[in-house]
C-alpha cells in the first residue's frame, strides 16, 4: 500500500513554483521532513479549512498554482467546502485528498471512508470535474502531474496506509509559519508587478 | 422586503471604502441588498458558502494574498464558525473582518432567531473578539474602517454587529 511520505516525496520538486497549505497532523510533519520552504503553510489545526484557504488564495492569486494536501478527516468535516470549491472552480487549484481511512493522529480511529463513503465520488458529485482515485505510485505521480499540467481545478483522493511519524510537533513554530508565508507572497506579486511594470522587453 | 436597501448601500460603500476586495457570505434574510451588490460590483469577489466557518479560511488566503476582506453572516453563522475562529483566525493572527447580522433581539419575531440572539454578545466577549454596532448610518463608515484598523494593527477578529434599526424598515 502507498505511503503518504512516498507520495510527498515524489511531487516535492514540483511544488518549487506552488503555494502549499496542508492539514494538521502527519501531512504537515512529514512535508517539513522533506524539506520546509516559504511556500508552504501547515494549517496546525481548524480541521476541514486548508481547501477553503486554498480557495481563498486561488481566487486572489489566479497566476499561482495552488497546492492543497488534505486528508479524509479533515474532508469530512467541511463536506460543504468541496460544493464551494465546485461553485467557483479554480483553474490553479489542485486538491491532494490522502485518504487513510482513519483519524491517525488521534489514535487511528476508522472514518466513514473504511466504511465505504466515497471522497472522489463526493468530490464528483459536489460537480468537481477532474478526479481520481489512485491507490499506486505510478497512478499518482501521474494524477498528480496531469493536474499540475492542466488549467483547471483537479481533485486527487490518495489511498494511503494509516501509518505516520512518532511526533507532530516541529521547530517551526506556528507564527512563524503564518507570517513567513505571508511575507513569500508578498514577495512574489511585488516582483511580478516589477515586471508587469517594466513590459514586454 | 423590508430590508433597507438604502442602508445596505451604506454598509457596502463603507467596505468598498476601505478596500475590501472579497467578501463570504451566507445568505439570510437582511444580507440580501449586500450580498446582491457584491455580486453586481466586477471588482468585488464574492464567495458564497456552504458553510459560514469556510470564510474564515477563506479570509485567512486572502489575506495571504494581500486582499482585504470581510465575511457577512448572521449570528448563527457565527456560531457555526467558531472553532475556525479559534483554531485558525485567533491562533494564527489574522485580521478577520466579520460583519454579523444581530438576529433574535428586542422586535423578533421569528421565534427561531430568538436563542442566539441572547448567546451572541456574551460569545464575542468570551473570545475576546472586539466588537461594536452598526445601528446609524451617519456613522456607518466609520466604524467600519475602525473595525478593519483594528483588526490589522492587532492581528485578530473584530465583529460590527448589524442591527435591526439600520437593516429592518419596518416599525
Amino acid at each position: 500500500m502507498m505511503q503518504r511520505l512516498e507520495c510527498l516525496r515524489s511531487v516535492y520538486d514540483q511544488l518549487q513554483d506552488c503555494l502549499v497549505v496542508t492539514i494538521m497532523g502527519a501531512v504537515a510533519s512529514e512535508l517539513q521532513s522533506l524539506g520546509h520552504r516559504a511556500s508552504f503553510f501547515y494549517l496546525q489545526h481548524a480541521m476541514g479549512l486548508a481547501s477553503s484557504t486554498g480557495l481563498g488564495l486561488a481566487l486572489c492569486l489566479p497566476d499561482q498554482k495552488i497546492v492543497v494536501f488534505d486528508g479524509d478527516g479533515s474532508v469530512l468535516m467541511n463536506l460543504g467546502g468541496l460544493t464551494t470549491l465546485a461553485r467557483y472552480q479554480p483553474k490553479n487549484f489542485v486538491h491532494v485528498i490522502f485518504d487513510n481511512e482513519s483519524l491517525l493522529s488521534v489514535g487511528g480511529f476508522p472514518t466513514a471512508t473504511s466504511t465505504g463513503s466515497n471522497l472522489e465520488g463526493m468530490a464528483k458529485a459536489a460537480g468537481i470535474e477532474r478526479t481520481a482515485t489512485v491507490e499506486t505510485m505510478d497512478a499518482f505521480t501521474q494524477a498528480f502531474a496531469a493536474a499540475m499540467k492542466r488549467h483547471e481545478l483537479s481533485c486527487i483522493v490518495a489511498k494511503v496506509e494509516a501509518v505516520g511519524p512518532k511526533g507532530y510537533v516541529t521547530d517551526l513554530a506556528l507564527l512563524e509559519n503564518r507570517f513567513q508565508f505571508k511575507r513569500h507572497i508578498e514577495n512574489l506579486t511585488a516582483e511580478t508587478r516589477r515586471r508587469r511594470e517594466s513590459g514586454p522587453q | 422586503m423590508p430590508v433597507s436597501q438604502t442602508n445596505s448601500r451604506v454598509v457596502y460603500e463603507a467596505l468598498k471604502k476601505c478596500g475590501i476586495g472579497l467578501v463570504s457570505a451566507l445568505p439570510e434574510t437582511w444580507l440580501v441588498h449586500l450580498i446582491r451588490m457584491a455580486e453586481d460590483d466586477p471588482e468585488m469577489i464574492l464567495v458564497r458558502l456552504a458553510k459560514e466557518e469556510e470564510g474564515v479560511g477563506i479570509s485567512a488566503g486572502a489575506h495571504f494574498a494581500g486582499v482585504k476582506s470581510a465575511m457577512l453572516m448572521q449570528n448563527h453563522g457565527f456560531l457555526a464558525s467558531v472553532n475556525g475562529i479559534v483554531s485558525f483566525a485567533q491562533l494564527y493572527r489574522m485580521p478577520l473582518l466579520m460583519i454579523i447580522s444581530y438576529r433574535g433581539t428586542f422586535g423578533e419575531r421569528d421565534p427561531w432567531q430568538t436563542q442566539g440572539g441572547s448567546v451572541t454578545e456574551p460569545l464575542l466577549r468570551a473570545l475576546g473578539i472586539p466588537y461594536s454596532f452598526l445601528d446609524d448610518p451617519p456613522k456607518v463608515e466609520k466604524r467600519v474602517a475602525e473595525a478593519q484598523t483594528l483588526a490589522y494593527s492587532m492581528l485578530h477578529p473584530t465583529a460590527l454587529l448589524l442591527t435591526r434599526e439600520l437593516m429592518w424598515e419596518e416599525a
